[in-house]
């Protein structure tokens, strides 16, 4: 019977032996999963960024050097004419495609809230052009916007010849086909979260307002979309990164031009680091628009923090 | 600048995979080449070059990136280098040459340049840009003339005037043109054009020294000069000449417009020559190709392949060998008949290269002889890329908004500086 009972006690020991295995697996897998990705995203995105906050110290040109230089590329990039110009089509750019995408999706949102026939097809349509690349809507408005082949070319065709609208070769207006063409790409996507959210909303109160008299307009404007605030929110932030980064559409669209009228800065991050050997330079500028970046989304995530902690 | 980092690191990594493939065959002369031709006649040249190093006993492992203009390659590159890992052979020429040698890590060419007497056979400039510190540590294998007028005869016909020869002719014959509805001058509106048209005028206007003093050794008041002033004057007649929707347009569509006549003349290097012979054009007939006007000035634009330092002996004779054959009378007319410019090297037969070739070697031949030969600016030959861009900047805005002359000139000295 003892040697059971002994025989027993290994049993219970192995058995508890696994317990904790399994306990730790059960506590800790996810973190094993996560850590190879965790892992690279360390060293590939803040490392680098690190990295690059570095070299922007540095007076490297072709080849990265890592003797400190203080502020030395700062202080010239301030001087170069091109990159304000950059720094000022940013605004404009940003601006006006933040802007007019919100607005304009919120308001297709609305006319698609009022359960229309053939909402489905129309959804599809206008959320359609998110699905094409920068590099494509750019080189079709290219074509679209170009005098000679495009719209004016059209309307000259047709007989209107006093119609002008030649603003890709005009080197102050370049930077507005910009955001025509971003905001045909981006609207149709805010307007689906739009939708989403619209979706969302309690009918109960609505139908309470309407029974006391109030209009479509000012149920629309003082009770729906102060609700709507968070995706307002989120539209402004993806639309801001998006932007920042925005390259590919100058690279397709304007190329820059006429002149460098329409470069935006992350094109001139490129041009200075990969074509004229300006690594250093090239940094600070990076830094900058990573500057820019944090200053919308740091304020962001601390009111979505703090709220969720008083909540 | 992540992304493009983590790309950079993917390259290395596969680049070095290739690498250790290669390294597997050993005693063969080995070489690696990391060029960007890989579109239409280019392609073909890289081919013919493959071809006779594999003749001749060698082992040819391609490394084309493409992405024209070599931006991607030369990210490629430079992951390499720091990578320890460097190509045999990379095309990459002018100031980059010496950017790179600075950093020690091109081959030296000496032993074979004195068997073959590359100091006997190669223009003067040519030798000043693939040697450094008194050593060959390039090949250049062709030479591109960039101050060319590619025009079509008939419609200079149309308004009596021939391919101009001064600039105050170009001016009447572009008023003439323009008084009779024809565009004078097919451009495209991107910084390059732009500058290669600034440079023609630069050297028909200045000289071939005051070329030099500006863009070589890039000196305050030469760029701040009146000459350089009535510089921008042409400039801005010039801009009345093209037509309102050039900016972005490519170049090979403003040639388009020359063939088409549309418009009269083009100002663009001898790739130009190639669109024309595509489309099934006969030169003196359906278009001329003349000098832009200077004083027996030639602006000379030259591709080249750096040898870098590579370890093993069989990448080492590889580098010997596709030296060599570079500048082998051979390959240099095969290679420059697909190209469409003209031998690096003196001494190559002419006959089977057209007018424009020939009159290109000629006219090669009298500026070096006067010292009239200058390395081209806008093609990255006689002024380094940081340079480049900032004159390229002011050169574009001042051609795309109302900047007077006057102040141009400052922030061509401004610019010019700050690069530095």
């Amino acid at each position: 019977m003892s040697s059971i009972a002994i025989g027993q006690t290994k049993q219970d020991q192995k058995t508890s032996m696994m317990d904790k295995v399994k306990d730790w697996l059960r506590w800790n897998t996810s973190k094993l999963v996560v850590a190879p990705s965790f892992a690279l995203v360390l060293v590939f995105v803040y490392g680098f960024i690190a990295w690059t906050g570095y070299t922007s110290f540095t007076k490297s040109k072709m080849l990265p050097i890592y003797s400190f230089e203080g502020l030395y590329q700062y202080i010239r990039l301030w001087k170069l004419p091109p990159w304000h110009v950059a720094i000022e089509n940013l605004v404009i750019f940003g601006g006006l495609f933040i802007i007019v995408s919100i607005v304009l999706g919120c308001l297709l949102a609305i006319l698609l809230d009022q359960r229309i026939r053939g909402e489905g097809i129309l959804r599809t349509i206008y959320l359609y052009p998110m699905a094409i690349s920068f590099i494509v809507t750019g080189t079709a408005w290219k074509w679209i916007l170009n005098p000679g082949l495009g719209i004016e070319n059209l309307m000259h065709g047709l007989g209107w010849t006093s119609f002008e609208f030649s603003w890709l070769v005009d080197p102050d207006m370049a930077v507005y086909t910009l955001v025509i063409a971003g905001v045909w790409q981006a609207s149709g996507f805010v307007m689906a979260m739009f939708l989403a959210a619209l979706r969302g909303v309690d009918q109960e109160i609505i139908k309470a307002a309407y029974l006391d008299g109030a209009s479509i307009s000012r149920i629309y404007l003082v009770i729906i979309l102060p609700t709507l605030r968070p995706v307002f929110l989120s539209s402004f932030v993806i639309l801001s990164h998006l932007a920042i980064k925005s390259f590919d559409l100058v690279v397709a669209l304007t190329g820059g031009g006429p002149g460098y009228s329409s470069t935006l800065p992350a094109n001139f991050m490129y041009e200075m680091t990969f074509r004229r050997n300006q690594i250093g330079l090239g940094a600070a500028s990076a830094i900058m628009m990573l500057a820019t970046v944090m200053a919308i989304i740091v304020p962001y995530l601390y009111s979505e923090l703090r709220e969720k902690k008083h909540g | 600048m992540n992304a493009i980092l983590r790309k950079l690191t993917a390259t290395t990594i596969l680049a070095g995979g290739i690498v250790a493939a290669a390294a597997g065959a050993q005693a063969e002369p080995t070489a690696e080449v990391l060029h960007y031709w890989t579109s239409g006649g280019e392609a073909k040249a890289v081919k013919a070059l493959k071809e006779d190093f594999e003749a001749h006993g060698g082992k040819w492992v391609d490394a084309p990136v493409a992405g024209g203009g070599g931006d991607a390659q030369a990210a490629v590159l430079r992951s390499r280098v720091l990578s320890g890992n460097p190509p045999t052979a990379v095309q990459i020429k002018g100031p980059n040459i010496q950017e790179w040698a600075e950093t020690g890590a091109l081959a030296n060419l000496d032993k074979v340049a004195n068997e073959e007497g590359w100091d006997k056979v190669l223009p003067p400039l040519l030798q000043k840009i693939v040697k450094y510190d008194g050593h060959y540590v390039a090949v250049p294998v062709n030479i591109h003339r960039v101050d060319w007028i590619w025009a079509n005869p008939k419609v200079l016909a149309k308004v009596g005037a021939g391919v101009p020869t001064s600039w105050d002719e170009f001016n009447e014959t572009a008023e003439k043109l323009k008084a009779a509805g024809i565009t004078p001058l097919a451009h495209g509106g991107q910084p390059w054009q732009d500058a290669t048209i600034f440079e023609t005028v630069v050297l028909g206007i200045g000289g071939a020294d005051f070329f030099n003093k500006a863009f070589v050794e890039r000196d305050v008041d030469t760029l701040k000069s009146d000459t350089m002033k009535k510089v921008f004057d042409e400039m801005r007649k010039i801009r009345g000449y093209v037509d309102p929707d050039f900016p972005g347009r490519d170049w090979n569509l403003a040639t388009g417009m020359v063939m088409r006549g549309e418009a009269a003349m083009q100002i663009m290097g001898d790739w130009a020559k190639g669109e024309f012979l595509a489309a099934g054009k006969k030169p003196g007939v359906d278009f001329v190709c003349a000098p832009t006007p200077s004083d027996h000035g030639y602006i000379l634009n030259s591709d080249s392949f750096a040898m870098f330092n590579v370890q093993g002996d069989d990448q080492k004779a590889g580098q010997d060998l596709l030296a060599k054959l570079i500048l082998g009378e051979k390959f240099q007319e095969t290679f420059n008949l697909y190209k469409g410019s003209i031998p690096a090297r003196i001494g190559v037969p002419r006959d089977k290269f057209d007018d424009c070739a020939v009159k290109s070697m000629d006219d090669l031949k009298v500026a070096s002889d006067n010292n009239t030969l200058v390395g081209s600016m806008a093609h990255e030959i006689s002024t380094a890329g940081a340079i480049r861009g900032a004159i390229l900047d002011v050169v574009t805005e001042h051609f795309n908004s109302d900047m007077s002359s006057d102040e141009a000139v400052v922030r061509l000295a401004e610019a010019v500086e700050l690069a530095l």
